[in-house]
């Protein structure tokens, strides 16, 4: 009976400090949340004071009872956001368009054809993966310059569009289709770039979404080499608009205009990620670093 | 039979070579030269001349005080975030996949970060810490509930400012290490778990001899991707801080080569080719270290 | 130790948003199991055996019923104070530690008053490997190791503790053919020298048979029948268990009890006095067949193989429910084939009936 009531008790005070411990656990979770959205509610919250608001708050105000869209309607008069927004599109698409296009065909031409040299040609790929960005970018700033491609869609593009990672990510995945296919459809007398066009790259699809959303992500987010290559405000892509009006837009201190900025800036992203958000996530696990 | 296989030989090549051009002009020939550049005495970018050849360069940049400061802010930052970073991501991914309810929620709340623009965001990180005649900002809202006297966190102390570049840089990154470990812990079988839970084993003890071991071969990953990435910081320090870095005192490598090639100080692209093979140098080393200690750590 | 299963349940919310009840995994569960024997929870797939075992491990919790260890009611007690030892399916070894480290893993855990010196943990640690004959293999890591050395790695675990009950889930399944022979007997050894009572789960009725002091067969969470595995298979109590038990499977066929006999077809084949006419499905083991020139059950012959001590009749016969009888016969029998017929009578202890709506058997 003793050894009973023992246990009893062990179970007890298990509980309880099962209990405890999620307790805490989810504490924590939610102090880690509001860290991660405080920055969001802040930007919102400023975007929606009005200038004379704001800066009458020497002790900030967690919330407004006036909220104002006139700040909004600043961001896009006073400053070029409307074509800083037109030119990160124009910029994502085309990249992400022609990218798609050169590591599809080099994907398959490494998964599918044999020809001589490709497995050096692939080991080459593998060790282009390792270069950093920031030691090619000194030449290709000279080369683009020299070709008077400066203040230009093409030297902000061309440069971009390579991505060794993603062709290696699309050749993993083309060679998991079984060789029957290409067999039959070669039976069939099926030519490569059609097999290419009507079986590969449909059973590949989730794989190219995938692709498509990071590099849009990359585009939207790029800011070193737009920085470096444009200087003319038609050419401005969102992140240099931003520091643009950072040091000169806005008169400086109109804080709650820039606020409007950011937010139109950040949320054609979010969106995008809410709507493919298991993609997205899967897709960054895979193989997407930042910072 | 000889004449099929070099037609097709001929195609695998074609269907390669728009990717061979752009990877040829922009990243193998830039390459290349970017050794030559860096041994390239006084080059002049306006008539494409230079004196001669030798290590000038690379004397010239680790001579540069400039350079030495974006040296130590980068080590700094490298050792102050990557160990934070990967040790909060884990414990909150550990949280993370102990709960049921809500979780899917805290996942998709955790990875926002990852998909806003690193600018616009500083320029909210910005504005929280800065102190201002208007106004102290936020977060010294804060510091004076607690008692605390008020800093300039953007153009203030030393030690304010890389309190700031620090938090803001660990709040970028963490969306991907929380992805990468809860993945990682949800893929360890449970059986392991139950295996463990018939033995009796503690919960401490659990995490210590089994989840950790179990992966840690993530957990090396996530260090050297983070030693990597912390090592070419620049566009977040750009967002908190402004362009002109070396003003604030707050440069990194990265911003010093930029610097170096382009704006108010640039048009040295030999210095800028100096400054980013020493980087590449520094990066690689510690990656073959990082290698050579997950070697001998990780089990199987 | 005595472990008594009283009337235990368990159910789950079910998952499918159309069928909201509950899917019951284990139903009403009554088990004494005496001190020392040797346990086999057999059945198909999604059966609730393993659900079973889950339960006396304590990593699940009944839904109602309780379970006892000797005197003990353990039922609310969490896993790691019932004294058990747990063999899993996939083994779940550690991958990062050696074999010696992993044996000592449960012995680590020891608290307070149970806890155990270096040299007095090393000794019980390797009394547990010389059991399963793996202290050559200490120092290997798991990965180096065969399925089989794997296997008895893992009960070397589970043993280490001395616990009052060993449970194994499916401890053959992922071993080939013939390590699965020798591993069973291994079992079967152990178990014997330790005295501890064992409890294993297994689809496979054969191996369960081979090994079993009794057997459990289950269906659909249901207990079919309880007994020593020769008392199941030579009088199962429905139609599931008779199917389930025996390689090759029992014959079954579609019957008619009339006037007092037993009729498969158009054949009467067996005295069946003092049964009430219906329609049966009747199964026949296929060593409950002998051939007879004029035999009351007539097929058409296959073929026959011949498979050293015994033969093999392979045969066909159109109220036969499966496609093919098989008949296992001595090989000293010459078979005399006339224009492709077979002739068998029956044994009749051999031969059960099953009443055609409940499938539960009909006695004799």
């Amino acid at each position: 009976m003793d050894h009973k009531m023992d246990y009893d008790k062990i179970e007890r005070n298990a509980r309880v400090r099962q209990r405890v411990i999620n307790i805490i656990t989810y504490l924590f979770l939610a102090f880690w949340a509001v860290i991660v959205l405080f920055p969001f509610y802040w930007m919102i919250l400023t975007s929606v004071k009005s200038y004379g608001a704001y800066n009458s708050e020497f002790i900030p105000k967690f919330f407004t009872l006036s909220p104002t869209l006139q700040n909004y309607g600043d961001a896009f008069t006073t400053v070029p956001l409307g074509k800083y927004l037109t030119n990160t599109v124009l910029f994502a698409v085309v990249t992400t368009a022609i990218m798609l296009a050169v590591i599809t065909l080099a994907a398959f031409a490494f998964a599918r054809l044999q020809f001589k040299g490709k497995n050096i040609m692939f080991v080459i790929f593998l060790s282009l993966m390792m270069i950093p960005n920031e030691l090619v970018i000194i030449t290709n700033f000279v080369t683009v310059t020299n070709l008077d491609m400066r203040n230009t869609f093409a030297g902000l593009i061309l440069p971009s569009v390579m991505s060794v990672f993603y062709v290696y990510l699309l050749k993993e995945n083309f060679e998991q289709i079984p060789d029957s296919l290409y067999y039959a459809a070669k039976v069939d007398g099926t030519s490569d770039l059609k097999y290419l066009l009507k079986v590969m790259i449909p059973i590949s699809k989730p794989t190219l979404i995938t692709i498509t959303i990071l590099k849009v992500i990359e585009c939207w987010n790029s800011y070193v080499w737009p920085r470096l290559i444009t200087d003319d405000e038609n050419y401005y892509l969102v992140s240099n608009g931003i520091q643009e009006i950072r040091e000169n837009g806005f008169g400086r201190e109109n804080i709650p205009a820039m606020m409007a900025a950011v937010v139109v800036i950040s949320v054609p992203l979010i969106l995008l990620f809410l709507i493919f958000r298991k993609k997205v996530m899967e897709g960054v696990s895979r193989g997407g670093t930042k910072g | 039979m000889k004449k099929i296989l070099k037609n097709s030989s001929l195609k695998g090549w074609l269907y390669l070579l728009p990717a061979l051009l752009f990877l040829g002009i922009f990243m193998v020939y830039p390459l290349i030269d970017v050794f030559v550049y860096s041994f390239e005495e006084g080059y002049n970018s306006a008539s494409q001349t230079y004196f001669g050849v030798g290590s000038y360069n690379y004397s010239y940049v680790l001579h540069d005080p400039y350079f030495l400061q974006a040296v130590k802010n980068t080590f700094l930052l490298v050792i102050i975030t990557v160990p934070l970073s990967t040790g909060i991501a884990l414990l909150i991914s550990v949280g993370l996949n102990s709960i049921k309810p809500l979780r899917n929620l805290f996942q998709t709340v955790y990875f926002l970060p990852y998909v806003t623009n690193t600018l616009a965001v500083g320029l909210v990180f910005m504005i929280l810490f800065k102190k201002t005649a208007y106004s102290d900002g936020f977060i010294n809202l804060i510091i004076n509930w607690f008692g605390g006297a008020s800093v300039d966190f953007i153009e203030g102390p030393y030690w304010a400012k890389m309190f700031v570049l620090c938090f803001y840089t660990i709040w970028v990154v963490m969306p991907f290490k929380i992805l990468i470990l809860t993945s990682a812990l949800a893929s360890v079988n449970q059986e392991y778990y139950n295996a463990a839970k018939v033995d009796g084993t503690s919960k401490v003890r659990t995490f210590m001899r089994i989840t950790l071991p179990m992966i840690s071969p993530m957990i090396f990953y996530l260090i050297i991707t983070g030693f990597i990435g912390a090592f070419k910081a620049y566009s977040d320090v750009v967002a908190l801080f402004g362009t002109n870095l070396n003003a604030a005192e707050m440069n990194t490598i990265v911003g010093y080569v930029y610097d170096m090639l382009y704006g108010d100080s640039g048009g040295y692209p030999s210095y800028a080719s100096a400054a980013a093979i020493i980087l590449f140098a520094i990066v690689l080393t510690i990656t073959c270290i990082n290698l050579l200690i997950s070697k001998k750590n990780i089990h199987y | 130790m005595e472990v008594v299963l009283q009337n235990l349940t368990k159910k789950f919310p079910s998952r499918d948003r159309k069928n909201r009840g509950d899917v019951v995994a284990v139903s009403d569960f009554s088990f004494e199991i005496p001190d020392g024997e040797l346990i086999g929870l057999l059945g198909p797939s999604g059966c609730g055996k393993s659900t079973t075992l889950n339960l006396i491990s304590g990593l699940q919790k009944p839904t109602s019923g309780r379970i006892f260890f000797g005197e003990d009611d353990v039922t609310d007690l969490p896993p790691e104070n019932r004294g058990i030892g747990l063999v899993f399916q996939n083994y779940a070894l550690y991958p990062h530690l050696t074999v010696e480290q992993n044996i000592l893993f449960p012995l680590q855990n020891l608290k307070g008053k149970d806890k155990l010196s270096k040299a007095e943990m090393l000794d019980k640690a390797y009394e547990a490997a010389k059991l399963v004959q793996i202290d050559e293999l200490m120092e290997r890591k798991p990965g180096q190791l065969s399925g089989g050395q794997q296997q008895r790695v893992a009960i070397a675990r589970a043993l280490v503790k001395m616990p009052r009950v060993l449970l194994l889930d499916e401890p053959l399944s992922n071993l080939d053919a013939r390590l699965r022979l020798q591993t069973r007997e291994e079992i079967r050894r152990i178990q014997r020298e330790t005295k501890i009572t064992t409890i294993f789960v297994t689809h496979d009725q054969e191996e369960a048979m081979s090994i079993s002091d009794r057997i459990v067969v289950m269906k659909e969470g249901v207990v079919q029948q309880i007994g020593k595995p020769q008392d199941v298979y030579d009088d199962p109590t429905n139609l599931f268990v008779a199917k389930f038990l025996g390689t090759p499977p029992v014959n079954v066929f579609k019957g008619q009890i009339k006037d007092g006999r037993l009729y498969i077809g158009e054949d009467a084949v067996l005295d069946v006095k003092g049964l009430s006419e219906k329609e049966v499905y009747v199964g026949i083991r296929p060593e409950g067949f002998l051939l007879q020139e004029n035999g009351p059950l007539c097929c058409k012959l296959n073929r026959v193989e011949v498979m050293g001590r015994d033969k093999s009749v392979v045969a066909e016969n159109k109220a036969s429910l499966n496609p093919a009888i098989r008949a296992i016969i001595g090989s000293e029998n010459n078979i005399n084939i006339q224009q492709g017929v077979v002739r068998f009578s029956l044994l009749p202890r051999k031969v059960f009936l099953f009443d055609k709506e409940t499938e539960e058997r009909i006695k004799l």
